[in-house]
């Protein structure tokens, strides 16, 4: 197994289980990626309750707050711990190379050999930067939201923010907050409330099975798997943190950078459309809920249903951005990540460099891709989808193990 | 008791628009495609285009005849009004992606559409293409698409296939993004 944050220590709950036989391999220590490649401030966006890891329920004594990232951080070396996960720290792979009867395994701390591979390295290694980043003018820093901590490493003076997903809404809300005016480039978003009818909108994903929608049973699944991340924040309050928040704080609101020329970026005048598209795509989940909790005889001990205020866009949004004379002296890209299975030595990848894989079964004998955005189900992103996921996907696992030992000793 | 549905027809083929997409998802290569129009001027601001043949799927491609667009200032610039102006064009461009995508749109969706009507108004302030204000733009400051669509749906349900027609029509994304012009003379 390949990386030791949740989705491969609940792999390594599943396979002890079953007492199959397997490594860890961790380039630094137990949730490395939490502890150095996340801002300050961060929550988990999803509440406490919702990080049910196989074989461990611990809810913390505030079931409905936010865990911080040193409290993240905690809570999975409790549970690698709890579960006496064999976690080999500071081993980088540096490659994985198929093998008569499996694969062999280069790390800086020498060689293995296994019949089955799981890689656990998570969606989000590279900053996925747009290609006009690179022609930003040379005085404007640019960061992405994995170099970015707190808005005190920033210049005084404005600030572009591209993104509006998850990061790049609380990281905006945070910078303009400092009194860096902010400027933040809008493209296709996710809304969606925290709160909806007194109750957490992902208690109502999870209630409904919004967040067990499957792999193989939803329309274009190449397309769900590229979706952004719901526009969510974990916070102390519970606020929602979408653009009608950040324009009442005075956040300027653009659309997509489309293009950069000497000191000016250009934006996209699709932002209408995009805030249109995201308000009609939140409806359909609260009409969805809406249903869910009509059919299960919630609708008269929950507040009755309700729509929010469609996003508010100004009549003609800039079409550009002056960094110079508006003094924007930093760009954050908040505009994604990939994976990064370079150390990946095997025909595994399509024409675009994402791993060929069904369900998280790669098109490659007993390798096995976990953690990536609706690998399985909607909720494969989530600590909490980490159960399932493992679940079957260990089972195919120890299925592939059993008829691969039939056929060695048969032959 | 029985009912039986009329089955849902726009005129859009979505089948083999799918078979399309799937075809082209495999052989990226067949996917770039070239448009072409060619055109010569008449007299005075009026010129005549045509369209005929594209690249694309690999090969050169046949419209089923050769399309015909008179283009020329109306006669408050002292022009003879031959056609329509060009700015005008680019407005009928951008209302016929937005439709032929709308119809697309709700035939996947398996809504039936009994019309679709649009009313397309592009401001622009003169000052700019006449020289007179360098700080006005020539082209237009705002582009204003109004739909009335009746069909077998809910206003919701028409507002997401109008916003979706948007997400994918190529003349929308023309115009609210910067593409590159080169232009040369041989």
């Amino acid at each position: 197994m390949i990386g030791a944050g949740h989705s491969g220590l609940a792999m390594s709950h599943c396979l002890a289980a079953r007492s199959i036989d397997h490594v860890i391999l961790e380039r630094g220590e137990v949730a490395h990626s939490w502890k150095h490649e996340r801002w300050d401030s961060l929550r988990l966006l999803t509440p406490n309750w919702l990080s049910r890891l196989p074989g461990h329920r611990d809810d913390g004594d505030d079931p409905d707050g936010f865990r911080t990232m040193p409290e993240t951080i905690e809570f999975l070396e409790r549970y690698a711990r709890s579960i006496a996960a064999p976690v080999h720290t500071h081993t980088t792979v540096t490659s994985v190379k198929p093998a008569t009867g499996g694969y062999v395994v280069s790390t800086t701390q020498g060689e293995w050999r296994c019949r089955t591979v799981v890689l656990a390295t998570g969606a989000c290694n590279v900053p996925q930067l747009p290609p006009v980043a690179a022609a930003l003018p040379p005085r404007v820093r640019s960061l992405s939201s994995q170099d970015y901590r707190n808005p005190g490493q920033l210049e005084h003076g404005g600030v572009l923010v591209v993104g509006a997903s998850a990061s790049g809404t609380q990281i905006a809300e945070e910078i303009h907050r400092s009194g860096r005016p902010v400027t933040l480039a809008v493209g296709e978003h996710i809304r969606a409330p925290r709160v909806y009818r007194g109750r957490d909108i992902q208690w109502w994903m999870d209630a409904a099975g919004v967040f067990d929608d499957r792999y193989d049973e939803i329309d274009d699944i190449g397309r769900a798997r590229n979706v952004p991340s719901m526009q969510l924040a974990g916070s102390t309050d519970r606020r929602t943190v979408d653009l009608n928040r950040l324009t009442g704080l005075g956040v300027r609101l653009v659309g997509r950078i489309a293009g950069v020329t000497g000191v000016r970026a250009q934006c996209s005048g699709s932002l209408r459309n995009q805030c249109a598209l995201s308000d009609l795509k939140m409806n359909r989940l609260l009409d969805r809920i809406d249903a869910w909790a009509t059919d299960h005889g919630l609708d008269g001990t929950t507040p009755p249903p309700h729509r929010f205020e469609p996003t508010r866009v100004e009549d003609s949004p800039p079409l550009a951005i002056d960094f110079a004379a508006e003094h924007i002296h930093t760009v954050v890209w908040a505009t994604g990540f990939r994976p990064d299975h370079s150390w990946l030595d095997a025909p595994v990848f399509d024409r675009k460099g994402r791993i060929r894989h069904d369900g998280g079964v790669v098109d490659a004998p007993g390798m096995y891709l976990l953690g990536l955005p609706f690998l399985r189900r909607r909720k494969s992103s989530l600590i909490d989808g980490a159960a399932d996921d493992t679940r079957e996907l260990s089972d195919h696992l120890i299925r592939y193990l059993d008829r691969s030992a039939v056929s060695v000793e048969t032959t | 008791m029985s009912t039986t549905q009329k089955p849902v027809d726009n005129g859009v083929n979505v089948a083999a628009l799918l078979d399309a997409r799937k075809a082209l998802t495999d052989a990226p290569a067949a996917a770039q495609f070239t448009w072409r129009a060619k055109c010569e001027w008449v007299r005075g601001t009026h010129s005549r285009s045509t369209v005929d043949g594209f690249f694309g799927l690999g090969d050169e491609q046949k419209h089923r005849s050769k399309f015909t667009f008179e283009a020329d200032h109306p006669e408050v610039f002292a022009s003879e009004d031959m056609g329509a102006t060009p700015v005008e064009i680019v407005l009928v461009g951008l209302a016929g992606c937005l439709t032929g995508g709308i119809a697309a749109v709700a035939q996947n969706r398996g809504i039936q559409l009994h019309s679709v009507t649009a009313t397309v108004e592009g401001g622009m302030d003169l000052q700019g293409i006449l020289g007179i204000d360098s700080d006005v733009r020539n082209g237009f400051d705002g582009i204003k698409v109004t739909y009335d669509i009746k069909a077998d749906a809910t206003p919701e349900e028409i507002r997401a296939i109008v916003a979706q027609s948007q997400k994918r029509s190529a003349v929308f994304d023309v115009i609210t993004n910067p593409t590159n012009v080169t232009v040369e003379v041989r």
